[in-house]
Formats: structure tokens, C-alpha cells, sequence
């Protein structure tokens, strides 16, 4: 029995946003009467952190704190037409509607500002902290609370704002393929290092190495853990995971997470990350959406992992023990092929 | 477990980075629902009253239903209620019919004939779950198999049995005239025909379960306003809601959809079944209904990533510069459409990947198999063709006796350049990744890898849309007549050429705001430097010197199908690097 190590690359790229657009989404944004917002959607919030990031989005286009904006979502009798949550188009098309809806609330809460304090709103700027001052003289000033009172109470203006978001729709050519698929891509690369066991044909992942450009990292701390997630998913599709493990035949079929593999606690790799920005330009303050694209890289690199440390393509998903004892059989043996520098 | 750092260094002359709250860690202000268990998730909607609902599945991949008997359910303590197929109102559809993509195609409950293992032909709604559970085992079907078939090319074949009658040739149906999506970028008989080496590969992606915690369901209740409220699971709450109001033929204003609070979806919670069941059963009882997949129907019913089969072959030139690329692909749409047509569309707008390669075909189908209808997963229409194209690569640089990484940033695309679809790339990072990732684990690049940019080195002659070879094989329903093309370009029909240059469309660009209050996106207020979007630098930057890679790693043995066209002498020539005599050649023009 011989342990072989072995490593392996892959790298991709990810297009955001349904293929071919037609894919709108939706928001409004109202203030309530002290001047806090409220920002209403339909979107579906998976987990992934979508309320997070439209009310940061909120708050950052307004020009408010975020504690000050709370995100109402998915209740179709309130919240106006979303596409949905998938084909990585949350943070880009309702990122962009929020903008649009914020920059119109904005505007109306400079105007009504202006006029408590008799000044043009084209002076007047949102410090982040809830307050509006004069630009170059910060002691003229009036809270963004004051501000919606008066708008509210004294002037009978609204401060709210509508956006939507769409990618107009366009077709595959039936000739060529000719076709916008998208407006604008994600990337990354990965280096998987593991061990392959000659004797029992097991995998074990021992480090990962990745870099992910993500446009704009909008919430740091998301995007960590959906790099962190996905490329657990991405292990997860390389090695355990398959609905009918005797594909194309349906035999032996799991039906629970007994008979279902995954990775357990103890096959968890360390993962290494860093993010690159190139933010895009129609994208919702340079985001692109990191969500789908980071379990992608994962398959292929572990696959060329494996051909390094033994010598055998692993070219049908899962990577099970079976098929890499197979694959080395066929070959006579293990044949690592060298360590790449 | 895991470490985070920022390149910041990177594309820093395009960002502006000075946010109040973007760029920030905050706390999520729904967490202390979710840590502390008190969120409400579809399932925690308990109406008093509220019943349970339950579906009668086929056991066989395909059969006809000769005749179903419900007395002994009926009698059965606790039912409500048997419904059947003739209960949907509308009991055909397609769930891309909201934007107009494919024909309807799938019963909600199936009249006639099954076409897989778990269809769903008849549901019971009853007091308990337990006793909905009891009635069904009671119901008797009199079932007559039909032949089947899994295998997405013996259901290619002329003689294969019709999995889907609305698609009687068992693929997907484009633009009314093929029988798969083509991708037609200059001349690849040619580049093959000239090729010094080919590199084969057959890759399969396996179906996969999203596997969220909380299985796929819905809880419908009538409201005292004629409305039916319904508590999801969904992913997109107006494409569940619309399809509902399709199927039960209710006007949308009669449906209120709350959701938004879901235990992971991962793709699988868009198909929009569960809604329209629970809706039609409130519709049918005056009692509030829900109707929820248990673990084995979310694994075996509930749609998976669908099966993916792809062929890719590679013209490849000695300095492993990749001239020409020919895929097949097939997705394994099970019995129905659902999403996979889509998914088809998307996968050829991604070929072929993220490199420049001059030459590009591809035939990709939509094919159907009597097994689960499959449907969106993360990464939907490109996970498994990432698979393909990336195993691929690493075969190529074995082959030329490159290192893969090198490889790649030799072929790489770069701002500028035209991509197989003909749409110029910008905002490209492909490079930069592959050097960052390469730099974090020890993996030594060459220099002249190290220097190469996205930003530099495109454009010019790679801008350039060549004449094109295009064809008309694969007319819907020739595979019928035995005309089966193996591989794009290969077949008997007619072929033509079109013009170098040729672009029928335009880039599509987002829909301007329609007032100017709301135009938010220019490049100041999104802290996106105008430089973001300037054309590449061009010409390219001063031609790099060629050092030698100082091989180390695979064997120089081209392995499997592999077949070589030049000497074994001049494989050593191979290992020097390639990337400058590549970018040095674009600069000549």
C-alpha cells in the first residue's frame, strides 16, 4: 500500500445573470416618519444573504446607516415582480434595482432637506451617519429624522423611490450560436493538493488554494462563506455525491442521507483564499455574484489531482474509491506522474 | 479550516474604494430568528385544520395507465378527498412558457402515460399524513410497462422508444428546425485537418441532489376574501406564483405568496410543483392543505442536477496553443423538459471556456430519458462542462508536455478578445487568478506566465470574427430517418460559409433607468473608475523574451486517445514557452 500525493488545477469563468436576460427584478423604498427606510422586495433570501446585501446596497446608495434601513422581502401582495433567486442574478439585477429605487429616495430626501434649510439640494450631502449638511460646512446641518418629519408632517412630500432592473431579452442565433449571453463574468482558479491510497483507491483532500474575482466584495463576510461552502459543495460533487450512482442504470438508488454521500466533518479541507475585485461596470457597485461559480473549479482540479498522484483520468463524476481502483488496475499499477512546481 | 485575503494591488486603478457600508461585515437582521429557532418556515405555518396531502407515483420508468381503483382509499378513514388529473384545470405545462421558451409538456398529476420511475398520477389529501400514506398504498393501478430508455445516445438512436410524445424525437426542439443548439466560429475541418496533434476526451457529469435541509413544500389556506394564501419554499416567488395561476386557471390577484425564509435551495425549489398541488387542494377541500416531499421524494422525484455527457476534441499545436475545439454535448433532461433547454442555450454561450481558440463547434441536445425530469443546480448549464473543458485541459498539457497552468494562461482570453458567441470580452481575470491561485500554493510559473495580463495582449487580430462553416444537420427528425451526424460538421447535409466579420446582433446592455432620479449606475456613484471600461490597451505590450521552461513534472507520453502528427524530435521543441510566441504573434499585424 502506497499513499501518492498529488495536485491538481482548473480554473473557470462565470457568467451573472439568467442567460439571454429578460430577467427583471424589482424594488421600492420608502421612509418611514423618523427616517428610517424600508426597502421592499419579492427576492427570496436562500440563505445566501440576499437581505444583507440589498439593505447594505440601501444604506450605501441613500447614504445612510445600515442599522437605519431593514429589508422587507417575498410576499407577493407587497413586494413588487422579482425573477428569483438563481442563475446568480440576485446581487446584480435586485442590487441594481435597490440602487435605482435608493437613488430616487435619495434625491427626494436632499429636495425636502433643502428646504428646511433653505439652501439648493445640489449643496447638500449624507454624511453616513444620519445627518445632511451643506457640503463644506458641515455646522449647516439637519438629521435625516428632522428631515423625514418635516417632509412628512410639514411639506407633504414622500421620500421614496422605485427601481427596476433588466437585462432586455435576445436570442441564440440558430446558425451560429451568435447570442449575448451576459453582461458580465466571474472568475477563478483553484489548486487542489491530496492523497490517493493505491491500496483502497480513497481520496483524501488536504489543502486547497484558490483565488476568486468577484467584481466587488459587497459583504466580505458572505462572500467568505460562500467560497468557503461552495467549495466544500464542489468536493462534495467530485468525490461523494450522486442521485444514481449506477448511471445511467437506476439501481441502488439513495433515498436518505445514509445512502446519500457526503463529507463529513472530518473531510474538510483547508482552504486558502483571496479575492480579487475588477468591478464590473454594470454591476451593482463593481459585484458580480459569488455564489454559483466557486463550486466549479473544485471537480476538474481534484480530478487532475488524482491523474497526477496515480496516473488515472477520472473522467466520470463521482471520484469513488472503486472507480480510482479500477482506473489504477487497468493501468498496472499507480503511475504518480511527478509533482508540478 | 480557512484563510481570506484581499489582492487589493490588483485592478486598483479601477475601483474606487471609499463605501460607508459596501465592502463590510454585518450582522444578518434575521439571525437571532434563525439561531434561536423561532423563524417560521413554510412547515411552522400550522393552520388549525390543516390537511395533509400525498401522491400516487408510477413504479416503472414508462407505462400506461390502464386503469386506476380508488374505492378501497375512499372508504378509508381520514380521506378527504382523491384528486385527480382531471382536477388541474389546466393540466399542461412548461415551466419556461413564462418567458415564451418551449412547448407545455408535464401534467402536474399524469392522465395517461408515465414516463418515469415516481410520476406523479393521482393525489390524496387526508386528516393525518399518516392516513394520506395508508390511502395511497390502497389505491390499485393497473399498469402496462412500456419499453424504456436511460441512456441519453440509445435515445439518439432511430428505433428508441418516445420518451415524451410532445417531443416525439426525444430531444429538445430548436428554433423549429434542429434537433440540438449549434455553435458555428470559423473553420474547424480545416484546423483539424492541419492539426499536429488531437487530443480526445468523453466526460460524464453524474446527477446530483441539492440536497437542502428543509425538503421542497408548501402550505395553502382559503382566505375569507376568495384569495388562497400559500406559505413556500420556492426560489422565485412570481414564477411559482405564475405558474399556479396557469395551471389552476386563477387570476394572479387570487394568490397571496409569502416566503422568503428558506432552508436552502440550491436550484432545486424553482420548479414550482409543490404551489400549485397545495393551492389546487385548499381549491378542492375549503381547508387549508400542505403538501411537503419527505427525503426520499426530494432525492428521487424532486428534480436533480441532471446528467451530463460531453465530447470534446482539440486541435493543438506543438507550442500547445489550441487552434480548434469540437464539442457534442448531451444533457439527460429525464422525462420533461423543466429547465434543461434553457441550460442547453446557456452551456454553448460558455464554450468554449475561457480561452481564445480560433476555431470553435459545437452540437449540444436536450435529450430525453425515462428517468427524473432534471432541473437547475448552482452552477446550472455549466458545472459540468467546467468539468469537461478543465479535465480537458490538463490532458492537452499533458500531451504538449506544458505545465497546466502555463497552459491555460497561454490560451487564456484577454479584454478584447472575441469570444465564440461574437461578442467581444471585457473585464476579463481569468490570468490574474491563475497566477494568484498559483502564487498561494507554491506553484512556480515561468516569468513571462508570471507577467502576462488580462489587460494586455488582446484585441487586434484576436478581435477578428473568422469565416465561418456552418451546416444544416440535425433537422428535427432526421435521427427518425437514420441521419445521424456524429460530431458537428460531419454529416452529408448541405454546408455553407458565411463571411468573416459577420454579426447579426448587437451587445445587449441593461435597460437605462426611466428617470433620471433613479440613474444610479454611473461610474462615479458606483466607485468604478472610468478606466474599468475603456477599450483594451492596444497594440499589445513589448514582445516578451522567450526563457525556457525548466521542465519538471508529467511524463512527456501522450496517453489514451492522444494521437500525435509530428515527430518525436520535435516534441523536445515543445517545452519551451510558448505564451510570448503567442502574444509576439498577435502584435505582427
Amino acid at each position: 500500500m502506497t499513499i501518492h500525493k498529488g495536485r491538481g488545477f482548473a480554473c473557470i469563468n462565470y457568467p451573472i445573470g439568467m442567460n439571454l436576460g429578460g430577467d427583471p427584478s424589482q424594488a421600492l423604498v420608502h421612509a418611514t416618519p423618523d427616517g428610517k427606510f424600508m426597502v421592499t422586495l419579492s427576492s427570496i433570501d436562500l440563505g445566501q444573504g440576499m437581505k444583507s446585501v440589498t439593505r447594505q446596497i440601501a444604506a450605501e446608495a441613500l447614504g445612510v446607516p445600515v442599522s437605519d434601513v431593514y429589508v422587507d422581502t417575498a410576499d407577493s401582495d407587497t413586494g413588487p415582480h422579482c425573477m428569483g433567486s438563481f442563475a446568480s442574478r440576485g446581487t446584480h439585477r435586485v442590487g441594481n434595482a435597490v440602487i435605482r429605487a435608493a437613488t430616487e429616495a435619495r434625491s427626494q430626501l436632499l429636495e425636502a432637506a433643502a428646504e428646511e434649510l433653505e439652501v439648493d439640494a445640489g449643496d447638500l450631502q449624507l454624511d453616513g451617519r444620519g445627518n445632511i449638511h451643506v457640503k463644506g460646512a458641515p455646522h449647516k446641518s439637519i438629521s435625516v429624522a428632522d428631515t423625514s418629519i418635516a417632509a412628512q408632517f410639514r411639506q407633504g412630500r414622500t421620500l421614496a423611490g422605485r427601481g427596476i432592473f433588466l437585462v432586455p431579452p435576445s436570442n441564440a442565433d440558430s446558425e451560429t450560436g451568435e447570442m449575448s449571453p451576459v453582461t458580465c463574468f466571474a472568475h477563478a482558479a483553484l489548486v487542489v493538493d491530496l492523497e490517493v491510497d493505491d491500496e483502497t483507491g480513497e481520496v483524501t483532500v488536504l489543502e486547497i488554494n484558490s483565488a476568486y474575482e468577484v467584481g466587488r466584495a459587497l459583504n466580505p463576510k458572505l462572500v467568505e462563506q460562500q467560497l468557503v461552502g461552495g467549495a466544500w459543495m464542489g468536493l462534495s460533487h467530485a468525490l461523494y455525491e450522486t442521485t444514481e450512482p449506477r448511471y445511467p442504470e437506476r439501481e441502488h438508488l439513495p433515498i436518505d442521507f445514509n445512502s446519500y454521500v457526503m463529507p463529513g466533518p472530518g473531510n474538510i479541507a483547508q482552504h486558502n483564499i483571496a479575492i480579487l475585485e475588477r468591478p464590473a461596470e454594470d454591476a451593482p457597485y463593481g459585484g458580480k455574484g459569488p455564489g454559483e461559480m466557486c463550486a466549479n473549479p473544485v471537480l476538474p482540479a481534484v480530478a487532475n489531482a488524482v491523474f497526477n498522484a496515480v496516473g488515472v483520468r477520472c473522467d466520470t463524476l463521482p471520484i469513488t474509491p472503486e472507480r480510482v481502483l479500477r482506473g489504477i488496475r487497468k493501468n498496472g499499477g499507480a503511475r504518480p506522474q511527478g509533482r508540478p512546481r | 479550516m480557512s484563510t481570506v485575503e484581499f489582492r487589493k494591488a490588483l485592478f486598483a486603478d479601477e475601483r474606487k474604494d471609499d463605501f460607508n457600508e459596501i465592502g463590510r461585515p454585518t450582522i444578518r437582521q434575521d439571525i437571532l430568528g434563525h439561531v434561536t429557532g423561532r423563524s417560521k418556515f413554510y412547515d411552522d405555518h400550522l393552520f388549525d385544520g390543516l390537511l395533509h396531502m400525498r401522491c400516487v407515483r408510477s413504479p416503472h420508468h414508462h407505462a400506461r395507465i390502464r386503469a386506476v381503483d380508488t374505492r378501497s382509499a375512499e372508504s378509508m378513514q381520514g380521506v378527504r378527498r382523491i384528486v385527480r388529473p382531471e382536477d388541474v384545470p389546466v393540466n399542461l405545462n412548461t415551466l419556461l412558457s413564462l418567458i415564451g421558451f418551449g412547448k407545455n409538456d408535464e401534467a402536474l398529476l399524469t392522465p395517461k402515460k408515465v414516463s418515469y420511475k415516481g410520476e406523479p398520477i393521482l393525489a390524496i389529501i387526508a386528516d393525518t399524513e399518516r392516513q394520506a400514506r395508508a390511502a395511497v398504498d390502497a389505491v390499485e393501478v393497473d399498469w402496462e410497462p412500456l419499453p424504456h430508455v436511460l441512456n441519453v445516445e440509445e435515445a439518439l438512436q432511430p428505433d428508441a422508444p418516445v420518451v415524451n410524445e410532445i417531443y416525439p424525437n426525444n430531444t429538445f426542439e430548436y428554433y423549429d428546425k434542429y434537433d440540438h443548439q449549434k455553435l458555428r466560429f470559423g473553420d474547424v475541418n480545416k484546423a483539424f485537418a492541419d492539426a499536429e496533434l488531437i487530443v480526445e476526451g468523453r466526460y460524464q457529469m453524474s446527477p446530483i441532489e441539492q440536497a437542502p435541509m428543509e425538503t421542497c413544500g408548501a402550505i395553502a389556506a382559503p382566505e375569507t376574501n376568495d384569495r388562497y394564501v400559500c406559505h413556500t419554499s420556492t426560489q422565485a416567488l412570481f414564477f411559482s406564483l405564475a405558474t399556479t395561476s396557469k395551471l389552476l386557471d386563477l387570476p394572479s390577484a387570487r394568490l397571496h405568496f409569502i416566503g422568503g425564509t428558506v432552508g436552502g435551495g440550491f436550484g432545486g425549489k424553482v420548479d414550482s410543483i409543490v404551489e400549485p398541488m397545495s393551492v389546487l387542494g385548499a381549491m378542492l377541500t375549503g381547508r387549508p392543505v400542505k403538501f411537503m416531499w419527505d427525503r426520499s421524494e426530494e432525492m428521487q422525484v424532486g428534480a436533480p442536477r441532471g446528467a451530463e455527457l460531453w465530447d470534446i476534441k482539440d486541435a493543438v499545436d506543438r507550442n500547445g496553443r489550441i487552434i480548434a475545439r469540437r464539442f457534442t454535448g448531451y444533457f439527460d433532461s429525464g422525462a420533461y423538459t423543466r429547465l434543461s433547454s434553457y441550460a442547453v442555450v446557456k452551456s454553448t454561450g460558455h464554450l468554449p471556456g475561457p480561452y481564445t481558440i480560433p476555431n470553435v463547434a459545437s452540437n449540444v441536445f436536450c435529450v430525453f430519458t425515462n428517468r427524473t425530469p432534471a432541473t437547475a443546480m448552482r452552477g446550472f448549464g455549466i458545472t459540468g462542462v467546467d468539468f469537461a473543458i478543465e479535465c480537458q485541459m490538463d490532458r492537452v498539457a499533458t500531451a504538449v508536455g506544458m505545465d497546466p497552468i502555463e497552459l491555460r494562461i497561454l490560451n487564456a482570453y484577454r479584454d478584447g478578445d472575441m469570444k465564440a458567441h461574437r461578442r467581444i470580452a471585457k473585464n476579463t481575470a481569468l490570468i490574474e487568478c491563475c497566477q494568484v491561485a498559483a502564487d498561494k500554493a507554491n506553484w512556480r510559473l515561468s516569468y513571462e506566465a508570471r507577467r502576462q495580463s488580462s489587460l494586455t495582449g488582446g484585441g487586434g487580430r484576436r478581435a477578428e470574427i473568422p469565416e465561418t462553416e456552418i451546416d444544416e444537420e440535425g433537422m428535427i427528425g432526421e435521427r427518425r430517418q437514420k441521419i445521424m451526424p456524429s460530431e458537428p460538421l460531419s454529416g452529408t447535409g448541405r454546408r455553407s460559409r458565411i463571411p468573416a466579420g459577420t454579426v447579426n446582433g448587437e451587445e445587449v446592455k441593461a435597460a437605462p433607468a426611466q428617470h433620471p432620479e433613479m440613474e444610479g449606475l454611473r461610474s462615479d456613484s458606483l466607485r468604478i473608475s472610468e478606466k474599468a471600461n475603456l477599450p483594451p490597451a492596444s497594440p499589445p505590450a513589448p514582445p516578451p523574451q522567450i526563457p525556457p521552461y525548466s521542465k519538471t513534472g508529467p511524463s512527456q507520453r501522450p496517453e489514451g486517445k492522444t494521437s500525435e502528427r509530428n515527430s518525436p524530435a520535435t516534441r523536445s521543441r515543445r517545452r519551451r514557452s510558448n505564451i510570448s510566441r503567442f502574444i509576439s504573434g498577435t502584435r505582427r499585424r
